[in-house]
């Protein structure tokens, strides 16, 4: 059992955590598998895994086009959905923040729900960094020939704090060459509802995402937050670069017999 | 200036196919970047340094009020003389007045974003003056009859070759072979220009990066020195700048100074750190006979107690446009107005209105690397999405994505609903993505599919799979017991 600092209160983990997966709407709709990979990563790092009935969306879209009022609302269902859990896991930095960070924000004035949006929140977890930070995972049971690039989402990195996890893990792939890519601290322009209120801007940004991750010579790129992986992947397929994407949990599940994020199939 | 914020769009389009900006724009990460991130590797205590500036500020403005007088008082005793500008017309009034009372023909300006922000120039030119900016950015775009793109950089929207052709058309007695490809040139032409310029001014203007309540001193930080000789030489010397730029002593300053520098160029300190101090003193061996120092309100009481208060704390260091993608993308003048970048998405419909400058606050992807960077932590990000609330509850959202918005809020609070109509939905996307897995064309995302593919949904949901799959292994384990 290991006890681990979550802010300032600390917490003990138990042996074999119940863990709720939010597996946000982006995998809900568009690339389930990474569903299927966040479960099996879990339970083999020994967690009770459920997926709850009541999950749609963190609400991002309306908190970030100032709609306040729907954003608690949803919120609000999101808590009382999740709440009975050890641990609320989600396979992208960016609905993790609004799960972690911005609920206890949308609850300024009514106290009682604040303190259980800060309550869920210091359970909430991007699923790299919960299998890294909280269950001390250091290597995965995963094989995968050849060289890959790994794109830090702007969520995952200033949200939620994620640089080494996804690297450390990536590591222990059998047969993966990890490569760094250029300003990997650069936005890749999808921003949500930024890449279709500014669809010229968010191309330039995206544009050169993809040519500094193509530099690399590597034929993949992984990243956390499946936004971005659908922005870069469409605009590699768009231009016809050598570049296809995996959500990274995909990889570490050794779950990569779906075809790739925009990529052809059978 | 007139603002073109409204026009965000357009101006941004244009600014995406200039070839010369688009070049221009390059160098700001190789250069900038890079040297902010070397200035806070070689600085062990930099993080903790921001704390304590983000302190000094927010002591300052919780006490505006108190250190304002203070201020007033030691410059009233170092024989300088305040005045209050409420808006920019009274600034330009009190500013006009002053050089009509000094008899003044000529004026030279050290760079202040604050006089770009009240219209100066065309305020004094309007009034008879001869204006000279000589901070050499600033005198650059004059010449051109242009905005500043970048609040410490004026002319980083420009190339090289472009400072250059234009310096061949101003300076007419230039000869044909004279080299000027070295920036130490430029400034070397500027200054024999402007020596003269320095010479004849009866008045100097410049800005103040920090004022000092405990002494009633004003600084500034150049790298040319042009900012010196503004202020020494001329009979008066105007400092015209905005009342958040206090700080209560000389320690506070400099604690600010070493956070702006570093932020701002990377440099440790930057060539020229000068105080001014009130009027010449008997036995002083030079500086101005006057000295007014006219500050501006122009809107920034009325940030006090809300929530854009945080951002009188910013000190102008330009990290945060050196830092955005935006900005890189679309340069400064795509903004249309003084401010650019994430600080202007705040500060700008502070200033104009939310009405004039609403697209700015929305042109963000909330990286939030203007928040990591900024030396006084301002949170960036957080302060445009209360923009965004404003114009959202003002019903300043158009129509259709509002009702994209809510029919999405309404499946997002109702899962069973959302779970009926997805599943159809998504299966109907993967068979129009078919045997490719993309798509390069979609009604209402055609702002998406015009750059990009729009990758095919897999054609079930996670959640009904996940279903099958859990009913699937219930069945297994049934049949395994019998
Ligand atoms: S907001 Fe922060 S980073 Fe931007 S200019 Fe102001 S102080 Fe600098």
């Amino acid at each position: 059992m290991t006890t681990l600092d979550i802010g300032k209160t600390s917490r003990t983990v138990p042996e074999s955590p119940h863990v709720a997966l939010f597996a946000t709407c982006l995998v809900d709709l568009f690339r389930p598998v990474v569903g299927f990979a966040a479960v099996k990563l879990l339970e083999e790092a020994g967690c009770r895994v459920e997926v709850p009935d009541a999950q749609t969306c963190c609400g991002q879209p309306a908190y970030n086009s100032g709609d306040r009022a729907d954003a608690s609302a949803i919120a609000r269902k999101v808590i009382e959905a999740f709440e009975p859990y050890d641990f609320i896991v989600v396979p992208s930095g960016s609905c993790g923040g609004m799960l972690k960070k911005h609920y206890p924000v949308l609850f300024h004035d009514d106290p009682d729900m604040r303190l259980r949006a800060a309550r869920f929140g210091a359970k909430t977890y991007e699923l790299i960094a919960f299998l890294r930070d909280v269950m001390q995972i250091d290597v995965v049971n995963a094989r995968h020939e050849g060289a890959v690039t790994y794109h830090d989402s702007c969520s995952s990195l200033r949200e939620n704090g994620i640089k080494q996890q996804p690297r450390e893990l990536l590591e222990s792939v059998d047969g993966l060459e990890l490569r760094e890519a250029k300003d990997s601290e650069v936005c890749c322009g999808f921003g949500g509802l930024f890449s279709v209120k500014y669809p010229n801007i968010s191309n330039s940004m995206v544009s050169d995402k993809v040519d500094r991750l193509t530099e690399t010579g590597a034929p993949l790129v992984l990243s956390g937050d499946l936004g971005c992986l659908l922005n870069i992947a469409g605009k590699a397929a768009r231009e016809g670069r050598p570049l296809e994407a995996r959500h990274i949990a995909e990889v570490l599940a050794d779950m990569t017999d779906e075809p790739p994020i925009a990529g052809a199939r059978e | 200036m007139k603002p073109t914020s409204h026009h965000f769009k357009e101006n941004a389009a244009r600014a995406l196919t200039d070839v010369q900006l688009q070049r221009a724009l390059g160098n700001i990460g190789e250069g900038f970047v890079n040297k902010r991130a070397s200035a806070r590797d070689a600085l062990p205590e930099f993080d903790a340094l921001r704390d304590r500036a983000k302190a000094i500020k927010d002591h300052t403005i919780e006490h505006l009020d108190l250190y304002l007088e203070e201020y007033e008082r030691k410059v009233t005793e170092a024989g300088g003389q305040v005045h209050w500008a409420a808006t920019a017309k009274d600034a330009n009034e009190i500013i006009t007045w002053i050089c009509r009372d000094a008899a003044a023909l000529s004026v030279t300006k050290g760079k202040s974003m604050v006089a770009e922000e009240i219209g100066l120039n065309e305020a004094l030119e309007g009034a008879g003056l001869e204006v000279v900016e000589t901070d050499l950015g600033e005198y650059i775009i004059q010449n051109r009859h242009e905005p500043p793109s970048h609040i410490i950089a004026p002319a980083v929207h420009l190339n090289k070759d472009q400072v250059i052709a234009d310096f061949r058309a101003k300076h007419t007695h230039l000869p044909a072979d004279r080299q000027l490809d070295e920036p130490s040139a430029l400034v070397g032409e500027a200054r024999s220009v402007l020596r003269e310029k320095f010479l004849r001014a009866e008045v100097g203007i410049t800005g103040a990066n920090f004022l000092v309540a405990e002494t009633g001193s004003s600084v500034i930080v150049t790298n040319e020195g042009n900012g010196d000789l503004t202020q020494l030489l001329p009979r008066v010397h105007i400092v015209v700048t905005s009342i958040e730029k206090l700080v209560p002593t000389l320690e506070d300053m400099n604690t600010l100074l070493r956070v702006l520098a570093r932020s701002a160029t990377g440099q440790d300190i930057t060539a020229y750190t000068t105080l001014s101090t009130g009027a010449r003193r008997r036995g002083d061996p030079d500086g101005p006979e006057q000295f007014h120092v006219v500050l501006v309100d122009n809107g920034r009481t009325d940030m006090l107690g809300t929530v854009f208060q945080d951002m009188l704390r910013c000190i102008r260091c330009g990290a945060c446009l050196n830092h955005c993608p935006i900005y890189n993308a679309v340069g400064g003048h795509a903004y249309g107005w003084v401010y650019p970048g994430p600080m202007g998405a705040v500060l700008t419909p502070s200033l104009i209105g939310v009405q004039e400058a609403g697209h700015l606050p929305n042109a963000s992807t909330f990286c939030g690397r203007c928040e990591e960077v900024c030396p006084v932590r301002i949170p960036l990000p957080k302060m445009m999405r209360h923009w965004r609330e404003r114009e959202y509850d003002a019903g300043g959202t158009g129509l259709l994505p509002r009702i994209a918005l809510k029919s999405w809020a309404f499946f997002a609070r109702h899962p069973r609903l959302y779970r009926l109509f997805a599943g159809p939905a998504i299966a109907a996307l993967a068979r129009l993505g078919g045997k490719r897995g993309r798509l390069s064309w979609l009604p209402l995302a055609g702002g998406w599919t015009a750059h990009r593919d729009l990758p095919a949904p897999s054609g079930q949901t996670f959640q009904a799979r996940w279903r099958a799959h859990q009913r699937a292994q219930r069945k297994r384990r049934v049949r395994g017991k019998r």
